[in-house]
């Protein structure tokens, strides 16, 4: 069992074809967001009065941070649910987790327009506690801070500061009931943010559910990048992959999955809302691609044989993915409607913020997991 | 192995607390009108469409022109607010648009500015406090010095009124504070100041909504006395007849009241004012709030219970690389 659970750099270059591309676009993202700090947001995005938040707010703190929940849910699973045995998966993720929130949180900054006020959330006088947003923000930075310590044995490790990570696992339990607590609390919220908009967001998505909503996914998105970046880690660095563990959480997933759906088509049935997925529209067709991507993996979950499939696992995984980014976006963006006369699509620098930033994301787990002891160590390497 | 269990099933207890908690929400009531609030009424079936309002406003806030292009910089004129422009007069037409106030072949005119919610979500949903509600003139105000410029309040407002300066590298929210920065000299509401027949009305939202009681219980074409300027100042009244009035004072009661109300002749969906519920946003999203975090008593709750559970679960050396971790496993 002990052998199982250790860990160890992978080692490799540093500089290949794919770190290089990497870097070119954190670069370009660079570029882009220099001009947006000397010309304003809207020298470089299509954001407007109508449509304030785009992707930079829908897709990288909404959708990232989501997907940035591997870390979280594995924490929930191994931790909070006693599941030793899918300890190999922890560190890969909370290493996911580290770079999406700690990007995500960076992200925010480019988007705020007074980003020097920032401090102002956490200042007594200026805090304001009803609103969501500062329930969000507070969250999500306590939380940055809990996954840094919750991975600093990693650097310990490293440095050989054998003491200190002795003393820091004795506290570790609290750190890890922290980082189970936050999430839960600021995945939810993400889903609240949007409840204050009233009729602005389209009846398929406007509920007092939306933080369970928001959160179930979240955890779901997190046990899909855990078993999409399993997949990718051991065809891109040629291990041998983690299956067996993988298959084990498919079939947890598959079971949240059907609760999921059961909350989520229960509370359409409830509000009498079911009609509008029939009125055909934008509104109607970014449910129907976001229930398709929640409902097919339920399919391809549902027999014990298809959960040995790699392949199947990875589909289903990507597919929830989806369907998380497809809620996300749906309710943030296709669903949301200020007033006549508003068109939003992001722009190319816009996205290639976005593109960049989940480039450096990559860059930097490439990086981590050769040089620092996060995968686990396989004597057939 | 059964220990295992017992441990799974207090994890799902812990779990389902988190999940259970988005139980439906505490109801947080509307708030409640300070009884010397300020605020406008706007009769509709007065306003001339001058925009006098609209170069008013402009002047006493020292906002730029939106020009219709660049090449006529000199030219102001705005179609819609944004952060420059805070009060705009719009235009509703059908048909041959030749009879005022009438449905069929008519125009209507109605004025989009900040309708000083009584419970207002710009202000629920402002993080730092920047948007805040004077607790005795109930103006909605904007403070810059607070603003973080996450557009939140942009977003949230069921009015579509806050707006953003996108292309300014330090950029500010713009909108209606009802001219509070002139009130210490005895000034008040530009835009009812030199409005010529009264449309735009200042005064106690209590005064205004008694008058707004009494223009929908006139007959229509009945001849009448309409104020200008400000209820309760100096009598700049007129004599002028009655319109055919929908009965409804918009802002009476949407999403809990507002301090802006108006009257029209021509139903006010077609204005682009959409009927709307009592109950605000603000108390729903409030209420879910302080459901799920007041006084932090369920985050500590939970997190009391997640550190019983973890403390159990994570072995001393866990994450080490194997020296005690044979003991780990129970």
């Amino acid at each position: 069992m002990a052998n199982a659970h250790a860990v160890a750099p992978i080692g490799g270059r540093l500089v290949t074809p794919v770190t290089v591309v990497l870097a070119g676009l954190t670069a370009i993202a660079g570029v882009i967001l220099l001009i947006r700090f000397f010309f304003g947001i809207g020298a470089v995005t299509n954001i407007n009065d109508g449509y304030t938040w785009g992707i930079w707010i829908a897709y990288d703190v909404m959708v990232g941070s989501a997907l940035a929940c591997g870390g979280y849910a594995m924490a929930l699973l191994v931790y909070i649910f006693n599941r030793g045995e899918y300890h190999p998966l922890v560190r890969p993720a909370l290493l996911a987790s580290l770079f999406g929130y700690t990007l995500a949180g960076a992200s925010v900054i480019f988007d705020l327009g007074r980003w020097w006020n920032v401090w102002h959330i956490f200042w007594p006088g200026y805090a304001q506690i009803n609103s969501v947003m500062f329930e969000v923000a507070v969250c999500i930075t306590a939380y940055i801070f809990v996954m840094w310590i919750e991975f600093s044995p990693v650097f310990l490790e490293k440095l050989g500061l054998k003491d200190v990570k002795r003393k820091l696992n004795k506290l570790l339990f609290f750190v890890i009931a922290l980082g189970v607590l936050l999430p839960s609390m600021h995945q939810s919220s993400l889903g609240s943010l949007l409840v204050v908009f009233g009729y602005q967001v389209h009846p398929l998505w406007q509920t007092i559910l939306l933080p369970l909503l928001f959160l179930m996914t979240a955890i779901l998105m997190g046990f899909a990048v855990v078993i999409f970046e399993a997949t990718l880690v051991s065809v891109g660095f040629k291990r041998p992959g983690e299956l067996p563990i993988l298959t084990k959480l498919s079939r947890i997933m598959y079971w949240m999955l059907a609760v999921y759906l059961v909350v989520r088509v229960g509370d359409l049935l409830w509000r009498g809302t079911l009609g509008a997925m029939f009125v055909p529209g934008f509104e109607a067709f970014g449910f129907w691609i976001e229930m398709a991507a929640f409902a097919v993996p339920l399919w391809l979950l549902a027999s014990a044989e298809s959960r040995m499939r790699p392949s199947r696992l990875f589909v289903a995984a990507v597919l929830i993915m989806l369907g998380g980014f497809m809620l996300r976006i749906n309710g943030f963006l296709i669903g949301y409607q200020t007033g006549e006369g508003y068109h939003y699509f992001p722009s190319v620098p816009e996205l290639l913020v976005t593109i960049g930033l989940v480039a450096f994301e990559i860059l930097a787990y490439i990086v981590f997991v050769r040089t620092l002891p996060v995968l686990p160590k396989h004597a057939t390497h | 192995m059964s220990l295992t269990r017992r441990d799974f099933l207090k994890g799902a207890l812990a779990g389902g607390t988190l999940l259970g908690t988005a139980a439906p929400a505490e109801a947080r009531p509307n708030k409640t009108m300070p009884p010397e609030a300020l605020g406008l009424l706007f009769d509709s079936t007065l306003c001339i469409g001058c925009k006098a309002c609209v170069a008013a406003c402009k002047r006493v806030n020292g906002l730029p022109g939106d020009p219709i292009s660049e090449d006529l910089a000199m030219w102001d004129a705005p179609l819609d607010i944004s952060a420059h422009t805070f009060n705009i007069i719009k235009v509703w037409h059908s048909g041959t648009a030749t009879n005022k106030d009438q449905e069929t072949d008519g125009y209507a005119f109605m004025k989009q500015s900040c309708l000083h919610c009584v419970d207002p979500s710009c202000v629920s949903a402002c993080p730092v406090s920047a948007m805040t509600k004077d607790p005795v003139t109930g103006i909605v105000a904007y403070d810059p010095g607070a603003c973080i410029g996450c557009r939140y309040c942009v977003a949230a407002c069921p009015f579509g009124v806050p707006r953003f300066e996108y292309n300014k590298a330090l950029p500010k929210i713009g909108k209606c504070e009802l001219c509070r920065h002139r009130m210490a000299d005895g000034h008040y509401a530009a835009c009812a100041e030199v409005c010529p027949t009264g449309a735009t009305l200042y005064g106690k939202v209590s005064d205004l909504s008694a008058e707004a009681r009494r223009r929908l219980a006139l007959k229509p074409g009945e001849t009448t006395t309409f104020p200008r300027g400000r209820l309760g100042g100096p009598d700049w009244s007129y004599q002028g007849t009655a319109a055919k009035y929908v009965q409804q004072i918009y802002g009476e009661k949407e999403l809990g009241g507002t301090q802006m109300i108006k009257l029209a002749a021509v139903p006010f969906e077609k204005l682009g004012h959409r009927p709307l519920p009592e109950r605000s946003y603000a108390s729903i999203s409030e209420g879910l709030q302080h459901t799920l975090y007041g006084y932090l008593v369920m985050p500590a709750v939970v997190l009391g219970a997640l550190s019983v559970i973890a403390r159990r679960n994570v072995k001393p050396d866990d994450d080490d690389d194997g020296d005690s971790a044979g003991g780990g496993k129970r």
